[in-house]
């Protein structure tokens, strides 16, 4: 017993084990994607006071590839002489907008519905149950284009119908995940010194909730952005000549042939986009949901 | 003994809904449990030992409904007024669950967790609280406690986490501790320490304890009696002495049997006596052991067993109980007269 000790510790004394290098492309991978979200947002802010001709003013002949020079020019003009970049620049705020504002509006009413049916049970969760699987049976094109046909295309009709698309999917996991930690016993202590139900779900189970469906909140605005873009190629989308990502590959799509810089390069500016929101948002998962570390 | 118990459990039943048909998790319980006592609960997996402990701590799922009483120093929690239940609950009545990383909330530190009852419950002011958390810390034997109040559940050990958990369970300083299974999510050596500081406690406070376990070993040591449970009803009940070095019930007796050598350094499985629990939904008429007992007759079934008294506070429901000093084998009652 003794010598066997012995011997073991002295091997361990000479020989550290070989551990492999933990690599760290993917911490590159997610400074890329986090610079460029905040270019992108930087100039979709400063738009209007970046040193560009306005997106609706011809800036040269059209469908010019992308030059050095001027830097109107620089990603090249589309088929009537416009500013691609200028173009790509306005278009990011719809795009972002469409993304945020119709994603932060599923979050809230998704979790709200999904929590209160995960949480309170009984016929109201039956009900938000049924409404949640509905919607997502339901095509998304056909709702969307239902919409589209009923009431003028507009930014504001985009962000209801794509709001709508969202709310079933961040209903149905905050559903199940209050579900979850409702039946925890801190919870059920809490209930029993006589919390209220306010105070459970505000304190008790929303915290846990939130890092789970927040972490999503990127990927579903990439999606979003993907589906504007969709709607957009459509002609459902953004009416001209107020500038998308989608509606320039839409304009573009008839010249891919001699002029694919139309279409690639919004094509490539949406890529880019939700490949980083969907970085940024596996990222803050495993940054901020303490629940993963249990 | 000569105070009134502090919790009397009359004619408890416990059923629960489901899609199968109503399970009689808990069917005619009646037990107290005296003050500054500790009283074992133990029984295979499935016997309705949480049931009963939930039903005590009003946990049960709204699919559920009980009947009899649960007397908490003469009060029927059963049928108390709700907000009259909720000054109980939490501030007379604790309780420490199975698995201390699923009890405690992941996103909030330790200080909220364990000040949050006192400041509720008690009105206790900021600060005061913080500095009871600290002393509640440091009687259970967490290191550092000042360091272990600014940190998240999952910043500690298994082990460490039910301290706390034991902790947060004393702030309100409960006549009456409920522990389901405390140690069974935690390793051996861990274990050990947690069931000891748990007696140590009860002892300290003169408070009353109620130890639940699939686990002969676990309570054998550490109460003062222990009640048996079998497909939801008692089967023995008594001095935890008498009880394992003389178990009357044939279940008991079994039970004894199938455990190997108590206070033995490892998890003893209670699974050997041969059979398995009666469908829950629809038990047997009479004695619930009928098909796993080598001694039944016709009148284990009808009219079956009543709870009788078989020696000095030691209570049986056998027809045909085993004679009195038949030992099963050494079993680990032992060390428990500490
Ligand atoms: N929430 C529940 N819903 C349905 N059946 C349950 C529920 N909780 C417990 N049971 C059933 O009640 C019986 C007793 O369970 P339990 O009290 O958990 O056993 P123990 O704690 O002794 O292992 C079992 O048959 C179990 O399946
Ligand atoms: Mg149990």
């Amino acid at each position: 017993m003794t010598t066997q000790s012995h011997a073991v510790a002295g091997v361990a004394a000479q020989a550290e084990p070989a551990v492999p290098r933990v690599r760290r492309t993917r911490s590159i991978l997610v400074a890329l994607a986090y610079g460029w979200l905040f270019t992108v947002i930087a100039v979709a802010l400063l738009a209007d006071v970046l040193p560009l001709t306005s997106y609706a003013t011809p800036v040269g002949f059209p469908r010019q590839g992308p030059q050095w020079g001027s830097l109107d020019l620089l990603l090249g003009t589309d088929t009537q002489g416009r500013s691609i970049l200028a173009r790509c620049i306005h278009g990011a705020r719809v795009s972002l907008v469409v993304g945020a504002v119709a994603g932060l509006l599923g979050f809230v009413i998704g979790t709200t519905l999904g929590m209160l049916g995960g949480y309170l049970g009984g016929r109201f969760d039956s009900l938000v149950r049924l409404i949640a699987d509905t919607m997502l049976a339901f095509p998304p094109l056909i709702l969307l284009l239902a919409l589209s046909s009923i009431l003028t295309p507009s930014v504001r009709t985009l962000l209801v119908g794509l709001t709508l698309l969202v709310v079933p999917t961040f209903t149905r996991l905050a559903r199940a995940n209050t579900l979850a930690w409702s039946a925890r016993e801190f919870v059920l202590a809490a209930r029993n010194m006589g919390a209220g139900h306010r105070r459970i779900l505000l304190k008790e189970i929303l915290p846990n909730v939130l890092p789970a469906l927040g972490a999503y909140l990127p990927i579903v605005m990439a999606a979003l952005i993907v589906a504007e873009g969709s709607l957009s190629f459509l002609g459902l989308g953004i009416p001209p000549p107020t500038p998308s990502w989608g509606g320039m590959i839409s304009d573009g799509k008839d010249a891919i042939a001699d002029f694919p810089h139309l279409v690639f390069i919004p094509a490539l500016v949406i890529f880019l986009t939700v490949f980083s929101l969907n970085q940024a948002g596996d990222h803050l998962r495993q940054r901020f949901d303490r629940t993963l570390h249990d | 003994m000569s105070a009134e118990p502090v919790l009397q459990v009359r004619n408890l039943r416990a059923h629960i809904g489901t899609a199968r048909g109503v399970v009689r998790a808990v069917d005619d319980v009646s037990l107290d449990v005296d003050r500054a006592q500790a009283l074992g609960v133990v029984g295979e997996s499935g016997s309705g030992k949480s049931v009963m402990a939930k039903a005590v701590m009003g946990l049960l799922p709204p699919r559920a409904a009980c009947s009899g009483e649960v007397l908490f120093e003469g009060r029927d929690l059963l049928s108390l007024p709700r907000k009259e239940r909720a000054q109980i609950w939490g501030k007379q009545i604790a309780m420490v669950f199975q698995d201390p990383g699923r009890s405690l909330n992941p996103v909030v530190r330790i200080e909220r967790q364990l000040t949050e009852g006192m400041r509720r419950l008690l009105g206790t002011s900021r600060s005061e609280a913080r500095g009871k958390a600290l002393e509640l810390l440091s009687e259970v034997g967490v290191p550092d406690p000042e360091r272990r109040l600014r940190n998240y559940p999952h910043e500690l050990s298994g082990g460490m986490r039910q301290r706390v958990m034991i902790a947060i369970a004393l702030a309100c300083e409960p006549d009456l501790l409920i522990a389901d299974e405390p140690t069974t999510a935690l390793d051996v050596t861990i274990q050990r320490q947690i069931l000891d500081l748990l007696r140590r406690v009860q002892r300290d406070r003169g408070m009353s304890l109620v130890l639940i376990s699939h686990d002969l070993a676990v309570v054998a040591g550490r109460t003062d009696r222990v009640a048996v449970m079998y497909a939801g009803r008692l089967a023995e009940v008594g001095a935890t002495r008498s009880v394992f070095d003389s178990p009357r019930h044939r279940y008991t007796h079994a039970l004894l049997e199938a455990t190997p050598a108590l206070d033995h350094e490892r998890n003893a499985p209670l699974r050997l006596i041969p059979g398995s629990l009666p469908d829950p939904t629809d038990p047997p008429p009479g004695c619930r052991f009928t098909a796993r007992c080598a001694q039944v007759e016709d009148d284990c079934r009808d009219p079956g067993p009543s709870m009788a008294l078989v020696g000095a506070d030691h209570y049986a429901a056998c027809t045909r109980p085993v004679a009195a000093g038949d030992v099963p084998l050494p079993v680990g009652g032992g060390s428990g007269g500490r």
